[in-house]
């Protein structure tokens, strides 16, 4: 039993990291409408980004988060403006899908260049002496209660931003109509670039916590849980922030569960199986709303 | 009636054109590699490029004539390359060489397409992005399955297990066929250039013949208005199934001719995981979605590509990359989209059937 | 025996009856037109007819066979077809391919017989061409045959829609506004080739139209839906004379 939770435990934070991320790819495909598959190597850039400024630079770890969260936010809207933009009126999401592609090959060519292909042991962000706290018979790992407060803070923000702010508003309304938005005098351009500045700087936390708690750093790091927060996002019911948060921390717990009581070999198979069963279900996830086309 | 007739040949002609595109490369490399201007590397690099051709056309059958995004398309090659390595190395000694290798492709390709009808039922209820993603997890699925798949084989017959070689509990003259995450090493090595070109030949001739008849006609129907094909009565879901099962039996064609080129063939994620789907997906695109012959001409292009870079050193995938973004964006923006027509600099990649998809009606 | 006969039919979104007790008989042969103001529920009708939506309540007969609630491709071999207020073309293909889908049913032949280019297939691709270019000539296209189908005018896709609509060999046509966006010399022709195939094809024709020139020009008898309820139903002449479909078009004052 004791195992049990801390199994629990284990998955969620492992989930919570999975739905910071999903977040990111949910909204970006809410208001842009598209499947941004360079958002997973986001998160190895804001990873790098970390390492650099304590491991190398020994600057304190405050800095270090905040540097991977600008900076991730700073390449978000790059890619958006230089490898997206141009494709916006393409006619074919397909196109900007593979743009996308283009841009995570790019980015994790990059990080190989700079950083070779060597992992890097990555310094959690708990120090040493804190990295267990002992709850009666709970030992729990510090990271894991640090992930699971941060996601849920950040969907509480993120709502209040969204629903009681004026860009929070223009989001919304570009996700519903970008060509009466646009009418109403919202600037598309900016939202679309606001989107990807807050999804990509979410990446770089979520690429701080996942190194945390999984301390290797490689050039691939972001691009299997980018994939795998992809799947939560479609779970949760692709466009919908709840949905994200929910989705990333049923795959976190069902990856974790899979891992432990079924077969670590398999644990990704079963990943993805419930997913399938899941959509089977409920063919638009799990809050996702069914659209029926008009006749 | 006239008009038709020029229209018959038109459509005709545009198919004769990309298989004599594929003759005339085919002997221009024969001639290259008898007058010995081709290098031992550009020659190892000419069945890797036919397999990925053949999962070009393949994949374009799904995507472009069929209007639906596949990311699992690795998984379906990856059950071809085993399914036809195993078969080769059960009867490597009693076979000869020629009909054990034809047999290998054929059951490559039908075994795949059993997986593919499997997997089309549940998966082509779905619609869009939650198609695409399924696809994506039963190809991940088909790859973490094989990697804990054990089989071997003695006097007692064949052994299977997805736990380990000793659960197997083989006699001391068995012998291992498929080893977990090792896979299958020693498949004979069957594959050249001119069974790689034959296999592209006939995946292109089929899929295009398809494309200008009654079926293909129904699968487009179904890609440009799914409710307008239901009001004249096409049957929506066998002409999925169809195309989806075609796809699958040409992927898995594909993938006995990838195995019979390896002499390990390990089910690693950079050979069959989801990496893979979506490189045959960039050929298609990049090719000019529905496009069979653009799809060829960029899986051959966007595989020479790292290798006429490797000049470059370790930037070469960086540049790779650099060429894959700003091919994109050439080809896809509307502004440079319309200079090149106006310039016709497209030609090369084949026709584009470019009506305008905004919305339909009010 | 009527051709088509409704009874009773209805149909609830949410808590909204957009269609309640709707009736309607047609015989064989009419030419039939379904009027009523914006929102009345005259293309929901079409809907449940065609099998897009299943009805709440009622049945519907054709030939005296019920086909109620079953799906849009059966519906369509039972022998109804339609064409769509809001175009929908197969907009990537050629004229002539389109109408080819709609004689998807009327012609066999194997996808292997296809793939392998044998004598069967050139023979059915000839018989279809054939067919596809008589019924094109019908709406005068024939000159459009290899015409991407986006690329026509407004004009020519409706009428390439009823020409598709024709090639799947129904007893009952549809039509969704066969007239919108036309100008008045393109609604003339439109109604010369509705009589057309009505003569020659011996088609039965149920339409909905706005335009009161192509109503009283060519329906024999009509039914008036307002909020979903049959308002009035009768010959054409009557029907348009009513105070009270005047006052459900028109307003009150």
């Amino acid at each position: 039993m004791v195992s049990f939770i801390n199994y629990l435990i284990n998955g969620l934070s492992l989930g919570s990291i999975y739905a910071i991320i999903a977040i990111g790819y949910t909204m970006v495909y809410g208001i842009a409408k598209m499947l941004n598959f360079a958002h997973g190597d986001v998160i190895m850039v804001g990873a790098y980004i970390a390492f650099s400024v304590i491991t190398t630079a020994h600057l304190p770890v405050a800095c270090g988060v905040l540097a991977a969260i600008f900076g991730c936010m700073l390449i978000g809207i790059c890619i958006e403006k230089i490898a997206y933009k141009p494709l916006r009126h393409a006619g074919s999401s397909l196109a900007v899908l593979i743009t996308a592609i283009g841009v995570s090959y790019f980015l994790q060519n990059v990080a190989l260049l700079i950083f070779s292909s060597n992992p890097k042991m990555f310094t959690p962000i708990i120090p040493m002496t804190m990295m267990t706290i002992q709850f009666g018979v709970f030992r729990v790992q510090t990271i894991s209660l640090v992930s699971i407060t941060v996601s849920i803070v950040l969907v509480l923000l993120l709502q209040l931003f969204i629903n009681k702010t004026r860009p929070g508003q223009a989001m919304l309304a570009c996700a519903q109509d970008r060509g009466a938005a646009s009418l109403m005098g919202i600037s598309v351009n900016g939202t679309i670039s606001l989107t990807f500045a807050i999804g990509s700087a979410m990446a770089g936390i979520a690429g701080v916590l996942l190194c945390s708690a999984y301390p290797t750093l490689s050039p691939y790091t972001g691009a299997m849980p980018g994939i795998k927060a992809f799947v939560a996002a479609v779970f949760g019911g692709i466009g919908s922030i709840p949905g994200a948060m929910i989705g990333g921390l049923l795959l976190g717990v069902i990856e974790i569960m899979g891992k432990t009581y079924i077969s670590s070999q398999l644990s990704d198979a079963i990943v993805f199986a419930v997913l399938i069963i899941v959509l089977l279900v409920r063919p638009t996830g799990l809050l996702g709303k069914k659209v029926q086309e008009k006749v | 009636m006239k008009n038709r007739m020029t229209s018959m040949t038109k459509a005709s002609k545009d198919n004769l054109g990309t298989i004599l595109m594929l003759v005339a490369a085919f002997v221009i490399v024969e001639i290259l590699r008898a007058a010995g201007l081709v290098n031992a590397h550009m020659d190892g690099m000419l069945v890797p490029i036919c397999v990925y051709a053949t999962m070009a056309v393949s994949l374009n059958l799904v995507v472009g004539i069929l209007g639906e995004l596949s990311l699992g398309h690795a998984g379906f090659m990856c059950v071809g390359a085993f399914a036809s390595a195993f078969f080769s190395k059960c009867f490597e000694n009693s076979m000869g060489v020629f009909p054990r290798f034809l047999l290998a492709i054929l059951i490559g390709g039908i075994v795949a397409g059993i997986f593919g009808f499997l997997i089309g039922i549940p998966v082509l209820r779905l619609n869009g992005d939650y198609l695409a993603i399924v696809t994506l997890a039963f190809g991940e699925i088909i790859k973490n399955l094989v990697n804990v798949l054990y089989v071997g084989r003695d006097s007692a017959g064949l052994h299977f297990s997805i736990k380990d070689q000793a659960s197997l509990g083989l006699m001391e003259d068995g012998e291992m066929i498929i080893a977990g995450p090792q896979g299958i090493t020693g498949t004979p090595f069957n594959s050249n250039f001119v069974v790689g070109f034959l296999i592209l030949l006939i995946s292109t001739i089929v899929v295009l013949n398809l494309i200008n008849s009654r079926e293909g006609r129904a699968i487009m129907a179904i890609r440009d208005n799914r409710i307008a094909a239901g009001s004249v009565g096409i049957p929506i879901t066998r002409y999925k199934m169809f195309a989806f099962t075609l796809s699958a039996v040409i992927a898995g064609c594909a993938g006995a001719l990838y195995s019979h080129n390896l002499s390990s063939l390990i089910a690693t994620p950079a050979r069959f995981g989801y990496n893979m789907s979506i490189l045959f997906l960039v050929f298609v695109v990049l090719g000019g979605i529905g496009s069979t012959r653009g799809s060829i001409i960029a899986a051959v292009i966007l595989t020479l590509i790292p290798e006429v870079l490797r000049f470059m050193a370790d930037y070469r995938m960086l540049i790779y990359a650099i060429i894959l973004i700003v091919m994109m964006i050439v080809n896809w923006n509307p502004k440079s989209r319309a200079f090149i027509q106006a310039h016709s600099v497209g030609k090369i990649f084949g026709k584009k059937k470019t009506a305008k998809s905004g919305k339909e009606g009010a | 025996m009527a051709l088509l006969e409704i009874n009773q039919l209805s149909i609830q979104f949410g808590g909204l009856r957009a269609v309640d007790d709707f009736n309607l008989t047609v015989e064989k042969g009419d030419l039939y037109g379904l009027i009523g103001p914006n929102g009345a529920g005259k293309t929901t009708v079409f809907n449940l007819l065609t099998g897009e939506y299943k009805p709440t309540e009622g049945v519907i007969r054709l030939d005296g066979k019920d086909i109620t609630g079953r799906p849009a491709i059966e519906i369509n071999r039972e022998g109804i077809a339609r064409t769509f207020q809001n175009i929908r073309l197969f907009r990537q293909q050629s004229v002539l391919d389109n109408v080819k889908i709609g004689l998807h049913n009327q012609y066999v032949c194997s996808p292997a017989a296809a793939i392998f280019r044998l004598p069967s297939y050139y023979a059915v691709e000839k018989q279809m061409n054939e067919k596809a270019m008589e019924l094109l000539s019908v709406f005068d296209l024939e000159g459009e045959a290899d015409t991407i189908s986006a690329n026509l005018p407004y004009g020519k896709q409706r009428k390439l829609e009823i020409a598709r609509a024709m090639a799947t060999n129904p007893k009952l046509l549809l039509l969704d506004e066969p007239a919108a966006g036309m100008n008045p010399n393109e609604t003339e022709e439109l109604m010369a080739d509705i009589r057309y195939i009505r003569e020659n094809f011996d088609m039965t024709i149920l339409l909905i139209e706005h335009d009161m020139r192509l109503v009283a020009g060519i329906c024999e008898k009509l039914t008036v839906l307002n909020f979903g309820r049959i308002l009035t139903q009768g010959e054409t002449k009557e029907v348009l004379k009513d105070p009270e479909v005047i006052k459900a078009y028109l307003g009150d004052d």
